[in-house]
């Protein structure tokens, strides 16, 4: 149980870093070399699904698990657990994120645009949450390995933003700005 | 070409033909009583649904831009009542955003009973439990107080208009009723089905409730005496550019020529006019006739009925300029290709006008316009296509010589 | 008249996924926006072969711009 958790985590830890970086080059309008861009929009979908499902077992596991000692109210209400409280809170914060993301984007066409954008912008939040997590509460989070790969990934999440917020950033950004100059 | 300035329109306008035509008969600045004097009263117990095909047999368009058939529209928001228990609502529009239109703050300056008596008629037709009256600031006074005097009125809400050249589109009429956001909105609906708190919704110009208010009085056939089987009836037309600016009443199907005469206009010195307002188009020679309705060679629809004279001296290619820069500032920037379209005719236009010397400029302006219409929410990327369009045309003379550098017409001719 | 795809311009950005979805309707303007190819250009009418990808299109765009009006 222990190792399917820990293991669990840091698969999901992953697919969400690909799920973000996705999320943010379809909110360009690009496609992504070959790959058109309503595919690009499935794979960001599907794989923060896959993503879920990791995060999920990840949970699951641990709560069965004796030896994380986490009970049903610290998956839900942060801060409240006996070990490393700080950094397993960070984890339900993440987890209660991801969960109204994922709830809102599947009801996306219910609840409107409107409110699916206002929660959709917590994604932003979400990854840094989640990585201080991984990094303060799991087992491997002072590892070697694992730092270079997180530090990998929060300079390409880093280099995403930098492009989502620049003038650039829309497949049609130079066309529309010649068009209101 | 100044986005109408005066604070009350018709004090300082000249309302010409006031005592011979039929929507200014009770005089100008009609109260109560001078209105009830010269119209009698309003027979409204007599009015039900069966009204409809009395505005049918009339032949009755719409006096706000678009000239559909008003009858038409009345049925349509009727039977959309068919199975829902919330009855429709039915406003009078006189938002008249268009800088070279004035006949509907004269109309509701001078008659505002004659349009109050229309609402009437036409909420007691559909039984519609929601009246408005959409108003612009200068003829808010005028028309809350017509309102207030009289005791049939108590259900109508007056509701102000903003000076936006779109606020008088009508989904933007509802929407702002609605929210007080005068934006047009996305219409998978029509506002016959759904507009208003979600109710049927019908939307007419104020002149069109002030030739209904007649038509309820003496009929249909009354209405039809004057005008063509084509257009029947009379319309009230905003004249202005090298002329005093004037409301006149004009019977249906008027030639363009005989207008201008009645304006004091020298047709020799008129080199072209703007019909139907910004989203209208540019005509000459004069022997146009003025009807929603009839081939384009020999008719010019009326639009909202704004005629607008260029004299002479004045080149057309930058009086159009100068308005479709007001037109793109005009958008409301909801939708793309109004809001990237329209700036990029609007500088290829300036280019044209300005004598920039590349031969490609027209059929790049020409192609901009295709590209824009039919996308938007409301009609502004046609109009201002159509407008363009039509200046391409009637002025390609003028086009022709900008582009080898020089301009036949007095640069920087003003008008307006 | 046949089903039509309903673009609400009010919403649309441009984003393009319509076009991948429906290329032999939509083409893209000067600005990323979709120009249907033929006729109607709101309501863009839409063949029994274009019904699917027509649903796809709708529940893909990310703007939520877009809507199915079925014929009566």
């Amino acid at each position: 149980m222990w190792a399917v958790g820990r293991m669990s985590g840091f698969v999901a830890l992953a697919l969400f870093t690909m799920t973000v970086l996705l999320g943010i080059l379809t909110r360009s309008g690009r496609p992504l070399l070959a790959i058109p861009r309503f595919s690009v929009t499935l794979l960001h979908r599907n794989l923060s699904l896959l993503a879920t499902v990791f995060l999920l077992l990840h949970v699951g596991t641990l709560l069965l698990d004796s030896y994380a000692q986490l009970n049903i109210v610290d998956v839900v209400v942060p801060f409240l657990g006996s070990f490393k409280p700080f950094w397993q809170g960070l984890g339900t914060v993440a987890l209660d994120l991801v969960l109204a993301l994922v709830v809102t984007g599947l009801l996306r066409h219910r609840i409107g645009q409107r409110a699916f954008r206002a929660v959709h912008w917590f994604s932003y939040a979400m990854w840094p949450i989640a990585l201080g997590h991984a990094i303060g509460n799991g087992t491997n989070g002072g590892n070697g390995w694992f730092l270079a790969g997180a530090s990998i990934a929060v300079l390409l999440l880093a280099a995403a933003t930098a492009w989502r917020v620049s003038a650039a950033f829309l497949e049609t950004s130079k066309v529309r700005q010649g068009g209101l100059s | 070409m100044t986005p109408r300035g005066t604070a009350m329109v018709g004090e300082e306008r000249e309302v010409a033909s006031l005592a011979t035509h039929r929507l200014f008969a009770a005089g100008p600045n009609a109260d109560l009583a001078s209105h009830a004097l010269a119209f009698g009263p309003v027979p409204l117990d007599r009015v039900d649904y069966s009204f409809i095909s009395v505005v049918e047999a009339s032949g009755l368009t719409g006096r706000g831009g678009a000239a559909f058939s008003s009858w038409r529209k009345m049925a349509a928001t009727g039977q959309a009542r068919g199975g829902r228990a919330a009855g429709p609502a039915v406003v009078a529009n006189g938002a008249e955003g268009e800088p070279l239109s004035f006949k509907d703050k004269a109309l509701l300056a001078h008659s505002p009973h004659l349009v109050i008596d229309g609402l009437l008629v036409a909420g007691r037709a559909l039984q519609a439990p929601l009246m408005y009256i959409y108003a612009t600031p200068a003829v808010l006074p005028v028309v809350g107080a017509a309102v207030a005097a009289r005791g049939d009125a108590r259900r109508i809400k007056v509701v102000p208009a903003p000076e936006t050249f779109i606020a008088g589109q009508a989904s933007a009429v509802v929407n702002s009723i609605s929210t007080g956001i005068a934006l047009p909105t996305d219409r998978r609906l029509r506002l016959g089905e759904s507009g208003v708190k979600g109710r049927p919704t019908l939307v007419f110009n104020v002149e069109t409730l002030a030739h209904i208010a007649l038509i309820a009085r003496h009929g249909a056939a009354r209405f039809r005496s004057v005008g063509s089987d084509r257009d029947p009836g009379t319309r009230l037309v905003s004249l202005s550019g090298s002329c005093a600016d004037q409301v006149l009443e004009v019977e249906g199907d008027a030639s363009l020529a005989r207008i201008l005469s009645t304006a004091g206009v020298d047709l020799a010195e008129v080199q072209a006019v703007l019909v139907g307002g910004y989203h209208g188009r540019w005509v000459r020679p004069l022997d146009y006739r003025l009807s929603p309705a009839g081939p384009e060679s020999h008719v010019v629809r009326p639009g909202a009925g704004v005629i607008h004279v260029l004299p002479a001296t004045g080149c057309g290619l930058e009086a159009t300029a100068r308005i479709v820069r007001y037109l793109a500032a005009q958008s409301a920037r909801q939708c793309g290709p109004c809001m990237f379209g329209l700036p990029a005719m609007s500088r290829v236009l300036d280019a044209i006008a300005c004598g920039e010397q590349d031969p490609g400029l027209p059929g790049e302006l020409a192609r901009l316009g295709h590209l824009v219409g039919g996308r938007g929410a409301c009609h502004h990327p046609d109009g201002t296509a159509r407008l363009v369009g039509s200046a391409l045309e009637t002025f390609s003379d003028d086009v022709a010589a900008h582009l080898t550098g020089r301009c036949t017409r007095s640069a920087g001719g003003h008008h307006g | 008249m046949g089903d039509t795809l309903h673009i609400d311009w009010t919403s649309c950005d441009g984003r393009g996924l319509c076009t991948e979805l429906l290329p032999q309707l939509l083409a893209r303007d000067d600005w990323g926006y979709p120009l249907a190819r033929h006729g109607d250009r709101t309501n863009v009418g839409i063949g029994a072969g274009d019904s699917q990808a027509a649903r796809d299109a709708v529940a893909l765009c990310p703007r939520l711009a877009l809507s199915l009006k079925t014929a009566p």
